[in-house]
C-alpha cells in the first residue's frame, strides 16, 4: 500500500470537513473489509483515510417502536445479528448481516460500508431495500435522506458527493402483519459472493388472506441491487397462494438484467431470480404470521 | 518520510508500544515489529483467516485491520493461548487428533475456535463448521480439525467439572 495519512475524527462536522478538504483523494475507513483490500489491491490510492469509528452518530444502533430503527453507519455486522430487538423486529436484516463473509469479517464489515462500496451483490442491499431503508448522508450542505433502492448507480458508485458521509441507516417500524425475509444462492455454503439473492418484504390483509402490499429487491442480476417494483405490484390485492408467488417471481425473472461470468450465467440468474423471490416470499409470509423461519 | 505513530497497545495481556505508518497492518506490527510470527500471513484479502486474532475479545483477520487502529486496544494472539502450565484444550486436541498438516493454518483455526469454545461451550458439529468457515485449510479436508473442536470442548467441559 501507498502511504497515506491516518485520521479519527470525534464528530460528524469534523469527518466532512476532513473529507471536503481532500474530495476524492480521502476514503471514509468503517470495518476496512472493501476498503483494504482495495488499496492494498492497487485499485486507487489515497491521501487521507478517515476513520469514523470513533464517531458517536455511526456507531449507534437504536430500536425506538414509534420511529423505528436506527443503525449507524460504523456499526459492525455482529451488533446487527446479537441484538435482540434487530432479531425480533428486522429479521430480515440479520439473515443478511450474519452471511457477510466469516465470523472475522462480521467482527468489523459494517452494514454502512457494504451499502457505500456499491457491489451489484452487496449482501445487506437487498435487505435494506425491502425493508424501506433510507440513508442519512451528511455533508459540506444540508443532511440529506435517500432512499437505499437509489443510493448505489453502477457499480462501486454512489450517489455519495465529494465531502458527503454515510451517517445511519433508518428502518421505519415493522407494519402489523408484516414479514420480511432475505435469500442468497452460492455455490457453498458460507464466504462467498451472491450469484443472485432477493429481499422481500410483505404486509398482509387483517385476515391473512391477502397480501396488502409487498417489496421486491434482488442482488447481483443487474449493475446495482435492484428494485423490483413489478413484483411487489403485482401482489398487491391478490390472495396468498402460490399462483400469486409465481405471478411475482416471474416479474422478477423478467426485471433481471444479469450477466454471464464466473460465478453464474444469464439464464442461471433469471432462473435463481424467480426461485429465490418465491421462496423469500415464502418466508416473509410465514414470518408476517408469526413463525419462525431460519436464515440459511 | 512517512509519519509514524505512536501505538500503545495491549498483547496477550502486556502492554507493548511500537511506531508504525499509517499503512502498515496489525498483521505487518506483530510479526515484523514485535517479532510475533505465530500470526501468519495467508491471502491478505480476509478470506483464509490463516491471520487471526482477537481485538477487543473479537475474531479479526489482522491483515485487514491497520495496526494504527489497535491504539488502546486488547489483542490477543496465538503466542497467548499457551499457559505457563501447559498446551491450551484446543491445541492439545489439535495435537492429538492430528489436525494439522502443513500447519500455516493452524494457529488461527486454533484462535478461532478457543473464541467460540469461550462463549459457547459446547456447540454442535454444523455450528463448529459454520464458526470456522472464515479459516481456510487446503490439507486436512477439515474432519479432523472439527473432531479436535468437539474433542476440546469435551476436554474444556471436563476441567471445569
Amino acid at each position: 500500500m501507498n502511504d497515506f495519512e491516518y485520521r479519527a475524527p470525534a464528530s460528524v462536522s469534523e469527518a466532512v470537513a476532513l473529507l471536503v478538504e481532500k474530495g476524492e483523494r480521502a476514503r471514509v475507513l468503517a470495518g476496512g473489509t472493501d476498503l483494504i483490500v482495495q488499496l492494498r489491491g492497487g485499485r486507487f490510492t489515497l491521501d487521507r483515510m478517515v476513520d469514523v469509528k470513533g464517531v458517536p452518530e455511526l456507531n449507534q444502533l437504536r430500536y425506538d417502536a414509534a420511529e423505528g430503527l436506527v443503525v449507524g453507519a460504523a456499526v459492525p455486522c455482529y451488533r446487527i445479528y446479537e441484538d435482540e430487538l434487530v432479531a425480533a423486529h428486522y429479521p430480515a436484516l440479520v439473515d443478511a448481516a450474519r452471511i457477510i463473509g466469516g465470523i472475522q469479517i462480521q467482527g468489523r464489515a459494517s452494514l454502512g460500508g457494504n451499502l457505500c462500496n456499491a457491489s451489484p451483490s452487496g449482501d445487506s442491499i437487498g435487505a435494506l431495500i425491502a425493508l424501506e431503508a433510507t440513508a442519512v448522508i451528511a455533508g459540506p450542505g444540508e443532511t440529506r435522506s435517500v432512499p437505499v433502492e437509489q443510493f448505489c448507480t453502477a457499480p462501486g458508485r454512489s450517489v455519495l458527493g465529494p465531502g458527503e458521509l454515510l451517517v445511519a441507516l433508518r428502518l421505519p417500524p415493522p407494519k402489523p402483519r408484516s414479514g420480511a425475509h432475505y435469500l442468497r444462492f452460492i455455490p457453498r455454503y458460507e464466504m462467498d459472493i451472491a450469484i443472485v439473492s432477493a429481499g422481500v418484504a410483505a404486509v398482509l390483509s387483517p385476515d391473512m388472506s391477502s397480501f396488502v402490499s409487498a417489496r421486491v429487491a434482488l442482488g447481483a442480476v443487474a449493475p446495482t441491487p435492484l428494485f423490483v417494483t413489478e413484483a411487489g405490484a403485482a401482489l398487491a390485492g391478490k390472495p396468498i397462494s402460490e399462483e400469486s408467488i409465481a405471478l411475482a417471481a416471474e416479474a422478477a425473472r423478467q426485471a433481471a438484467r444479469p450477466i454471464n461470468d464466473m460465478r453464474g450465467t444469464v439464464e442461471q440468474r433469471r432462473h435463481l431470480a424467480a426461485v429465490l423471490t418465491t421462496r423469500a416470499l415464502r418466508g416473509a409470509v410465514a414470518r408476517a404470521k408469526g413463525e419462525q423461519v431460519n436464515g440459511h | 518520510m512517512a509519519t509514524k505513530h505512536h501505538v500503545v497497545t495491549r498483547v496477550n495481556g502486556e502492554e507493548v508500544e511500537f511506531l508504525c505508518e499509517a499503512r502498515h497492518s496489525l498483521l505487518e506490527a506483530l510479526r515484523e515489529t514485535l517479532g510475533l510470527t505465530g500470526t501468519k500471513e495467508g491471502c491478505l484479502d480476509g478470506n483464509c483467516g490463516a491471520c487471526t486474532v482477537t481485538l477487543d475479545g473479537r475474531l479479526m483477520d489482522s491483515c485487514l485491520v491497520l495496526a494504527v487502529e489497535a491504539h488502546g486496544r486488547e489483542i490477543q494472539t496465538i503466542e497467548g493461548v499457551a499457559s505457563p502450565q501447559g498446551l491450551h484444550p484446543v491445541q492439545q486436541a489439535f495435537l492429538e487428533e492430528a489436525a494439522l498438516q502443513c500447519g500455516i493454518c493452524t494457529p488461527g483455526f486454533i484462535v478461532s475456535a478457543k473464541a467460540l469454545l469461550e462463549r459457547e461451550p459446547n456447540p454442535t458439529e454444523e455450528r463448529i463448521r459454520w464458526w470456522l468457515a472464515g479459516n481456510l485449510c487446503r490439507c486436512t479436508g477439515y474432519d479432523k480439525i472439527v473432531r479436535a473442536v468437539v474433542d476440546a470442548a469435551a476436554r474444556m467441559a471436563e476441567v471445569k467439572g
